[in-house]
């Protein structure tokens, strides 16, 4: 029998898939990281991609928002995120919990609008390639549209 | 005595106090449920982060990020978790009983503190006891989202960072069991390091990009994914709290209602008997 990796895609909101893979493909940051069974301990940041895990029956397609990507002999952990965030945002939010602290509202600024709508376009053409590349996938086994 | 009007309309005002309690009591109790639901779908999201922070305490980078270096604590930050709502019993105040003498344990070693607020309770306890505040959120409502946390975390983060603040506790209650909650001050940062014997020889992880960055995202996601799992469990404490509290009160609701009614029937029963007594005596004229 082949030789399998265990594979745990978890995020802040639950577990997402644990099970057993031939090969885990991940977005990583520096581009995108194909991984077999007995890799060396790594540790990656993920950016907003598919995570794909190839299994002898089917593959498991997972869109992630970013993360953090850690490989151990033992298997590979993913640690994806749901929330949306940026170093623009995060410093928004901190500023915002510091107003309220202060019990001084502002309303949302402008630059915070952008930087949410970028972040959003961002997350919206990974998963629109992600959606094109299933697609591409289908057609060419004569399935899709 | 009360004549038997008024104690009708107590009963009265007492059953419409019981309805209401015992329909808080039974939405309280689908509401623990599903809190409890979602304090185990997060909890696989702690522990595996949790595992990563043990195997990387075990490596040998060639950066050390300073969560999880000591240092002399001149300044000490909390983050108190507590509800949005009352009517839950004792829980909030338990764990402010637990911060005000852990405050009080540091102020005693010349040590000051900063607090970082969650839930409104918190945030209208400390304003009437007096204390630092630096952040505070509230309205998380009964699914609360970590979006809604990375703000108030980053201050507490950030103002370890810069050295503002020297340690990093966390106070919230742990869900014990449906019929007990328990006040915790855990630790954050500098981080506890834990033991694995199997990952003792010398290793290191290969870093993308850089060890400092995915370090930094790393213990940043580590801190808020335990405030997220405090708050998570808080919510499940809430309702369990809020269950039990509520069942008591509709059982004493019960007690009195049974008092009064007991009370309502002698107060009729005299009537009758002077009533009586008075047409017999009536009668007796008459003859």
């Amino acid at each position: 029998m082949a030789m399998t990796i265990k594979v745990d895609v978890v995020s802040a909101e639950g577990e997402i898939f644990s099970g057993s893979a031939n090969r885990v493909f991940a977005p990583a940051e520096m581009g995108d990281v194909g991984i077999l069974p007995r890799h060396a301990p790594m540790l990656s940041k993920l950016k907003p991609g598919e995570v794909l895990v190839e299994m002898d029956g089917e593959d498991q397609h997972i869109f992630v928002s970013g993360g953090i990507l850690e490989v151990q002999p033992s298997g590979v952990t993913v640690l994806a995120d749901t929330a949306i965030r940026a170093k623009d945002l995060d410093e928004a939010a901190a500023e915002e919990a510091k107003q309220r602290a202060q019990e001084a509202m502002e309303n949302a600024s402008t630059d915070l609008d952008i930087a949410k709508a970028q972040i959003q376009m961002a997350e919206s053409i990974a998963q629109l390639a992600m959606i094109s590349k299933l697609r591409d996938k289908l057609s060419h086994q004569g399935l899709g549209r | 005595m009360a004549s038997g009007k008024e104690i009708r309309s107590k009963i009265g005002s007492v059953k419409n106090t019981q309805k209401i309690t015992k329909a808080m009591e039974m939405v309280a109790a689908s509401k623990m449920r599903r809190a409890q639901e979602r304090m185990q779908s997060t909890r696989p999201y702690a522990d595996k982060l949790r595992q990563v922070i043990s195997h990387l305490s075990n490596a040998h980078p060639e950066y050390k990020h300073s969560f999880t270096q000591e240092r002399d604590v001149k300044r000490a930050g909390y983050i108190v978790v507590s509800s949005d709502r009352g009517l839950c019993g004792g829980l909030n105040v338990n764990v402010f009983k637990e911060v005000l003498k852990a405050i009080k344990e540091d102020q005693s070693n010349g040590i000051e503190v900063d607090l970082c607020l969650i839930g409104s309770k918190a945030a209208s306890f400390f304003k009437g006891v007096g204390g630092n505040v630096v952040a505070s959120v509230a309205d998380l409502g009964d699914k609360p989202h970590i979006t809604d946390l990375i703000g108030a975390v980053k201050v507490m983060l950030d103002a370890f960072e810069d050295g503002k603040i020297d340690r990093l506790s966390l106070a919230s209650n742990e869900f014990a069991s449906a019929i007990a909650q328990k006040p915790t001050v855990a630790q954050l940062i500098p981080t506890v390091a834990s033991e694995d014997e199997s990952l003792k020889h010398h290793w290191d992880y290969i870093y993308e990009p850089e060890a400092k960055d995915v370090l930094d995202e790393l213990m940043t996601r580590y801190i808020e994914g335990q405030v997220f799992q405090g708050v998570v469990e808080n919510v499940a404490c809430e309702q369990a709290a809020r269950m039990m509290a509520m069942k008591n009160a509709s059982d004493n609701a019960g007690t009195v209602i049974k008092e009064l009614q007991l009370a309502y029937n002698k107060a009729r029963q005299a009537a009758i008997t002077q009533e009586l007594s008075e047409i017999v005596a009536g009668a007796a004229a008459v003859s």
